[in-house]
């Protein structure tokens, strides 16, 4: 891995070959390990090491990115060319601003927890492996057969321009998920921590398996509306799909289903979201692709969207916008991505807010008459952007709730359900904890029960 | 490169590998786009790395490092070993491969203009003269361009004696218009979503595909959805324009195919797949005009699954997926052919770049053209009420490949014949085999356009892909329309 003392070097080698009026190298180095499982083997078992330098220039209002893997003089010499060549053929842009100097990027620097474990860093295919027998052992207990991966990762990034701006992130992540297969049935859970010792592979199992075992002989009940018991990661990949339009360029677009409600009542009154980079739940880098710092921000506030985020230059763009007084707080926030880019900025650190009255899974279960309870969505993709309908399938352990009690698994649902009705319509959430998805980023979520959930087919299992 | 590769297979061989193979890639994008008259992204990025592939002890192991230097390179095999022989504490059976004959090979896709060697400032001019024509439309509340280009070159060798040297080149082009008003969003792509048409070209893509002469239309037709009527919700029958059934086919047919699902390894993540061994050549897919094959051969056409070998050294081949409507054959590669009692692999592992292990995924899944002419007006024609639809909008399958809902960009209805008013948010969902056994018609060769797909995601760690898929306009009886909307009008 490299170190931020030899970034120091590769990036004043980059400025040396630059004629650009300005220059920015990010430094992205990762060590990736995963161990995959099937059918109770290991079938694939994987390392690898990369190091992306990615250099952007600017020539009085046009800027270009090339990117290289190859570090040494030659390979540099060619990418700081190459991002020239492209910046130089663009048209300028008036609304381009000088890169952001150290003062800039720092002032709205958080201090976060530290989020690199050595021994996450250090850890082996063979305690991967060690922990892959301790599932498969569950999986044989219960007389199913389990898949999934167990993977550690090391990464280190920094941002650096010619106007002094200077940051540097490390930090670990691992990660477990599980399936538990049965003749006719599945279970499943997962979960991703820095740190790899807070994660529990054996207890991880065991809950995939039990609901395995619970969902077997599913039956199959009628699509139509039921209150609903969603786990978080369940949430998560849900609500994962309108964070893009908390973009102040998406509002600019008008691509975003938030243009015309900021302010107005558009939840429920029980939901509240912040953005917030230094929650001990949260992972990543406490800075953004121009290097800015990740305030945090009150982004949902008694169901009212009342914040948006901002890189540098959609600020300033958003501040001469006809639509500058119905947006709320206009200032950069740090949530935007590397230039150039298509797509502006979005929040990545988000954590729901927790509610007075948590309730347990299983309490929303018991105070459900007929329900559904749902372990993990599928395939989720938008149907309707400004309605932000979304479809998908429920997947590994759907039960059917009656009299406040888990009756028996069901067939699988496919679901056409409003994200704005969803979150009008909770009426109990859990405590929030860190939940890991498919289809969205990880994210601090809730368990909800939400009432007239969409359910418009039934599947074949 | 190949003496880089043998320090590998060298290694490899010295602590135990029972089988190894290395990749060596050297991987040249560019990635260009537009936004509203102005520089979307302008990107260059190029990775040239090592991926070394063992099996030790009866089990697999994979490293990948952007190191090339001797020393590193040998680690990395090294690793590769250490990694397998840990692989092999929790196994059942030693892993067994089909017998491959050793190739050495030499393949370039077959391009007319380097798309490298045209100038970045003649392309930005295109994008910025197709966004202004999109914008010209009163109305259009965003215009999008992109423009991609990717070179892969790869060096493979393995401890049986390949070594194969291919080079691969893909272009991209499309854009898309938005229009916004009241309570809606509504968005026209051209060629077609997923960033346009991709194909295994050169630049001469980007010529062919008459982008100027389409914007306008485009332009207009994202602002008359805004005043269309909603797509009704019944039974019709159903015309998919050639791009949407280019996806039907890869997630109703492409992915169940794929054998490692199949035998549950991707259980995990992406699924399984409702076509269990027993169904073999014994299963109803679709009607008896359905017939759809899995070929990467360059005589397929200049798909993104079109190559001359696999990523464990097999030739491209052509597999019979479905004949006259029977389902006749899976996906597979070297280790999975053996469990159908294949005697060679089907050729289809492939990974997204160096660092990433090949696993199976589609190639060219394309549906055969009808034999008798027929044109996309003559099928419309012949159709006394139904809905026609194009351009995909949203999709989604469950993890067997049973349950299906598509959203489209536009459809319109067709009354006695002929294609009347315009329709928007339309979406049409179904059982796999009965929605393809209800095929009854579709279009002839001069319809047929091989399709490309450039995001395909599989594995873990998630790999992105490109698959290729040849299709025409085609009829379905009987398939149920707007569900989506169902609750929540």
């Amino acid at each position: 891995m490299l170190i931020r003392d030899q970034n120091a070097e590769l990036v004043e080698r980059i400025r040396k070959y630059s004629v650009a009026d300005e220059v920015e190298v990010i430094v992205y180095n990762t060590r990736n390990a995963l161990t995959r499982f099937a059918n109770n083997v290991i079938h694939q078992n994987l390392a690898e090491e990369n190091v992306a330098v990615s250099v952007r220039t600017v020539f009085a209002g046009r800027t270009a990115r090339a990117t290289t893997n190859k570090i040494d003089d030659e390979g540099l010499k060619r990418v700081v060319e190459a991002s020239e060549r492209l910046a130089r053929v663009q048209h300028a842009d008036p609304d381009l601003l000088p890169m952001s100097d150290a003062g800039e990027g720092s002032r709205s620097a958080r201090m976060i927890p530290g989020r690199h474990f050595a021994r996450t860093a250090a850890l082996t295919p063979e305690l991967r492996a060690e922990m892959v027998g301790r599932i498969v052992a569950v999986a044989e207990k219960h007389r199913l057969t389990a898949a999934g991966i167990v993977s550690n990762s090391e990464t280190a990034e920094g941002i650096f321009n010619s106007r002094g701006l200077s940051t540097w992130h490390t930090q670990t992540a691992a990660e477990i998920s599980i399936t538990m297969l049965g003749t006719d049935s599945s279970g499943w859970q997962k979960a991703s921590s820095p740190d790899v010792d807070t994660l529990d592979a054996a207890a991880l199992a065991e809950t995939a398996a039990r609901k395995a075992v619970e969902a077997a002989r599913p039956r199959e009940i009628p699509a139509g509306k039921y209150t609903v018991i969603l786990e978080p990661a369940a949430v998560l990949d849900l609500v994962g799909f309108m964070f893009y339009d908390f973009g102040g360029l998406a509002i600019l677009d008008r691509r975003s289903f938030l243009n015309d409600r900021v302010g107005t009542q558009l939840f429920g009154k029980n939901i509240n979201i912040w953005d917030d980079v230094a929650h001990p739940l949260q992972s990543g880098s406490p800075f953004d692709g121009e290097g800015i710092g990740r305030q945090k921000l009150h982004l949902v506030d008694n169901g009212v969207v009342r914040r948006l985020v901002y890189a540098r230059g959609t600020a300033a763009r958003m501040q001469r916008s006809e639509v500058k007084d119905k947006v709320g707080p206009i200032e950069p926030t740090g949530h935007g991505f590397p230039l150039p880019n298509e797509v502006g900025e979005a929040p990545m650190n988000i954590v729901f807010g927790a509610t007075n009255n948590p309730k347990t899974v299983d309490e929303m279960v018991a105070s459900t008459e007929r329900g559904i309870l749902a372990t993990r969505l599928w395939y989720i993709r938008e149907v309707d952007p400004y309605e932000k309908i979304v479809t998908g399938m429920t997947r590994d352990g759907t039960f059917y709730v009656e009299g406040g009690t888990i009756r028996h698994g069901l067939r699988n649902f496919r679901f056409n359900e409003s994200l704005i009705h969803l979150l009008s319509n909770v009426e109990a959430m859990g405590t929030p904890v860190r939940a890991s998805g498919e289809e969205s980023f990880d994210m601090v979520v809730p368990a909800m029960q939400v009432g007239d959930f969409n359910f418009t087919e039934v599947t074949k299992f | 490169m190949y003496d880089i590769a043998s320090w590998a297979l060298n290694i490899g061989a010295l602590l135990g590998a029972s089988y190894a193979d290395v990749r060596i890639g050297d991987d040249r994008q560019r990635a260009l786009s537009t936004k509203n008259g102005k520089l979307g992204s302008a990107s260059d990025t190029e990775s040239l790395g090592i991926g070394v592939r063992v099996i030790a002890d009866g089990a697999w192991g994979f490293a990948a490092s952007e190191d090339l230097n001797r020393a590193a390179v040998e680690a990395t095999a090294a690793q590769a070993v250490q990694i397998a022989k840990a692989s092999a504490r929790v196994k059942q059976h030693d892993v067994y491969l089909a017998p491959e004959k050793p190739s050495t090979a030499e393949w370039t896709t077959p391009i007319v203009i380097d798309p490298f060697a045209v100038s970045v400032e003649q392309n930005l001019a295109l994008l910025i003269e197709i966004d202004a024509e999109l914008r010209s439309v009163r109305g259009v509340t965003l215009a999008e361009t992109n423009m991609n280009f990717r070179r892969e070159q790869q060096w493979f060798a393995s401890s049986e004696g390949s070594k194969i040297h291919q080079t691969k080149y893909t272009s991209g082009v499309g854009y898309a218009a938005y229009a916004f008003a009241g309570s809606e969003i509504q968005k026209r792509s051209y060629p077609t979503s997923f960033g346009g048409q991709w194909q295994n070209k050169g630049y001469e893509l980007v010529d062919e595909l008459k982008l100027i002469e389409n914007a306008r239309r485009v332009g207009e037709e994202a602002v008359a959805l805004l005043k269309a009527d909603q797509c009704p919700e019944g039974v019709f029958d159903v015309i998919l324009d050639g791009s949407q059934l280019a996806l039907q086919i890869h997630e109703s047919v492409g992915h169940p195919i794929e054998l490692d699902r199949v035998l549950g390894m991707e259980a995990n993540f992406a699924g399984t797949s409702f076509l269990t061994l027993d169904k073999l050549r014994s299963l109803r897919y679709g009607s008896e005009l359905v017939n759809i094959v899995a070929d990467a051969r360059e005589e397929h056409g200049p798909g993104l699954g079109t190559f001359a070998f696999d990523e464990e050294g097999v030739a491209a081949q052509n597999t019979l997926i479905i004949t006259n409507g029977l389902f006749t054959g899976y996906l597979s590669s070297r280790e999975t052919a053996p469990m159908i009692q294949a005697a060679r692999s089907g050729g289809t592992l492939r990974a997204e770049a160096w660092n990433r292990l090949p696993i199976i995924r589609m190639t060219n899944v394309s549906i055969l053209p009808g034999k008798q002419p027929l044109t996309r007006e003559q099928l419309i024609a012949g159709t006394d009420s139904g809905v026609y639809l194009e351009t995909n909008r949203s999709w989604s399958i469950d993890d067997k490949r049973y349950n299906f809902q598509f959203g489209t960009e536009i459809g319109w209805e067709i009354k006695r014949g002929k294609r009347t008013r315009m329709l928007k948010n339309p979406s049409y969902s179904g059982i796999t085999t009965e929605f393809w056994n209800s095929m009854n018609a579709i279009c002839s060769r001069e319809e047929w356009v091989l399709w490309g797909i450039p995001h395909c995601g599989k594995g873990q760690p998630q790999q992105v892909m490109g698959t290729g898929h040849g299709a025409a306009p085609a009829r379905f009886r009987g398939v149920k329309v707007g569900l989506a909307y169902r609750g929540n009008a």
